[in-house]
């Protein structure tokens, strides 16, 4: 017994020893040092933000009104919502629409799908500025719409649409063709292989896309400050200007004079995302069970 | 009766001619094996009796394939063929959804939305693949958390529940341990009673248990087509013979 656990443990020591080999050693602590900084970074941005922004939260800071009194975030919080769903309403059945046809429909390799996919990739790789200045000479001025939150949601999702097309087409090709092939087997038409088949496969993937989207929206300001504004109240129509949480806090730290009210909008802010990026894993994870 | 009249069947993947003049009669409620070395174009054959070579880009097919007499390369709708002459694949493919509605996936492509009848369909159909009993607990269950043999079976039932003529079978137990093979010729031997089937398999011995007939390919040509038994106890054939005494790679 106890000499094949001595074996055992000489085993163990043979097969740790390539440690030993000082390459591996040192990219074995490079590893290592990258890993803890990564999430020292992450700790101590979190942890500033939230000393720095937990003693100033405040109720009046979630009243309905923002005025210079209470430094409202409220209002900021229901137009992130608004314009959330805005965008995602708007790009979301485009993008995953554009993707469908991309993979199931044109011809493989064809030259559509070749220019559409270089257009798409080009458009991802746009600063977020340049969509901002694009929506504000179009939709602001030419069409007249105006600052407001509809310049602000089309805006958006002209910028996270390569996003959801790019996730989406990924997701659809990670579908098996066996299944595929299974369903046309059975008779099914095109249509049907697609939507009841290889769409619910999709779906964890694509839902992947629609949450980086999210956060893109959440945490956007430039492309938002030319188009919907910077009003700090809830807007009365989609037509009136409103801004979001992020351009909220762009407000606030570049006016200079609520600094403390900044921190504290990052605080929830930063729960925020950290509560939609729970939800959307979540449900993903419900529906790729289900 | 004949089911399946091929004539002069050339297939082209791009430049690469995979079937040549291929000619072949399959005889209704009868199980039709085809043998030969890989790549030589079993396969290609059976994709091409329900048309599912549709799906690959660049092929194209000259000659003649007739179903009952009709043209199936004519004016037909490819769906409704599809119906007519199931398949069944070398790795189970059961669909990411329930044991039932795996089942029921084809009977509701072709408009039955009838719980009723749908039930009985579920039931039936799992009853004619032999795996009622090990299943009809878990119904409601993912078709993904069964075993392999159990799930080609139940694939074999989904290919069942629209009441095909043909089941073609491409290699259905190569992927599948000796029990469930064994299985699953038993079920292939019940079912040709009702349907007509062809088999392809690289198992010998399987083609002898289950075949009435056996097709030897060789390089996309029938180098022979006669009855199982003349097949392996007196090939005319030389190619044949050393195939199937294994000379041969
Ligand atoms: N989609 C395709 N595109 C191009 N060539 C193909 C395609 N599918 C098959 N082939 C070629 O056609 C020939 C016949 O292939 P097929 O799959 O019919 O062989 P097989 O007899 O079924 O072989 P195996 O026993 O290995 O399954 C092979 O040379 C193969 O490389
Ligand atoms: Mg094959």
């Amino acid at each position: 017994m106890s000499t094949s656990k001595k074996t055992v443990i000489n085993n163990n020591k043979k097969l740790t020893s390539k440690s030993k080999d000082p390459v591996s050693l040192i990219l074995r602590i490079l590893v290592w040092c990258a890993a803890a900084l990564t999430i020292m970074i992450l700790f101590v941005i979190i942890g500033y933000i939230l000393y720095k922004g937990i003693p100033n939260l405040s109720l009046d800071l979630f009243d309905l009104e923002y005025n210079t009194q209470n430094v409202s975030l409220m209002p900021a919080l229901i137009n992130t919502v608004i314009m959330t769903i805005l965008s995602i309403t708007i790009a979301v059945p485009l993008g995953i629409f554009s993707a469908i046809y991309l993979t199931e429909y044109a011809r493989r390799g064809s030259r559509l799908v070749k220019i559409v996919r270089i257009t798409a990739e080009t458009l991802s790789g746009i600063p977020s500025i340049i969509y901002g200045l694009f929506g504000l000479l179009f939709f602001v001025t030419t069409l007249h719409w105006g600052f407001s939150m509809l310049a602000g949601g089309f805006t958006l999702s002209i910028m996270i649409l390569p996003l959801i097309m790019r996730t989406t087409e990924e997701a659809l090709h990670a579908v098996p063709d066996s299944y595929r092939e299974g369903s046309y087997g059975l008779g099914a038409g095109k249509m049907r292989t697609v939507f009841t088949i290889v769409l619910p496969s999709a779906t964890p993937g694509i839902l992947a896309g629609v949450i980086l989207a999210i956060g893109r929206i959440v945490g956007e300001t430039a492309a938002l400050i030319y188009t919907s504004g910077t009003v700090a109240d809830i807007p009365d129509s989609l037509l009136s200007s409103g801004r979001t949480l992020s351009v909220h806090m762009y407000a606030l730290s570049s006016e200079g004079l609520f600094m403390d009210k900044a921190y504290a909008t990052a605080v929830v802010l930063i729960i925020l995302v950290i509560l939609l990026n729970r939800i959307s894993s979540y449900t993903a994870g419900k529906i790729s069970k289900s | 009766m004949e089911k399946f009249k091929i004539t002069d069947l050339d297939l082209y993947y791009g430049t690469f001619k995979a079937l040549i003049k291929v000619n072949l009669t399959i005889e209704a409620n009868q199980i039709t094996a085809f043998i030969g070395p890989s790549g030589c174009g079993k396969s290609t054959l059976l994709k091409s009796l329900n048309r599912m070579n549709d799906l690959i880009e660049g092929c194209r097919i000259d000659g003649n394939v007739l179903l009952d007499g009709e043209d199936i390369y004519g004016n037909i709708d490819v769906n409704l063929l599809r119906k007519r002459v199931g398949m069944v694949f070398q790795k189970p493919n059961p669909f990411p959804m329930s044991i039932y509605d795996n089942v029921a996936y084809g009977p509701r492509t072709h408009g039955i939305h009838s719980k009723i009848k749908l039930d009985e369909i579920v039931e039936t159909s799992l009853r004619n693949a032999a795996i009622w009993d090990e299943l009809k607990d878990r119904l409601k269950k993912s078709a993904l958390g069964i075993s392999g043999g159990q799930q080609q079976r139940l694939c074999i039932a989904r290919a069942l529940a629209v009441q095909p003529e043909v089941l073609l079978m491409d290699e259905p137990t190569s992927a599948l341990d000796p029990i469930s093979t064994s299985k699953i010729e038993d079920l292939i031997s019940e079912l040709k009673e009702r349907y007509t089937i062809i088999i392809v398999t690289h198992n010998m011995q399987q083609a002898v248990r289950i075949s009435d007939k056996t097709a030897f390919f060789l390089l996309g040509q029938v180098i022979e087509y006669d009855t199982t038994e003349n097949i392996f106890s007196n090939p005319r054939q030389k190619e044949t013979e050393d195939y199937i005494t294994g000379r041969f790679g």
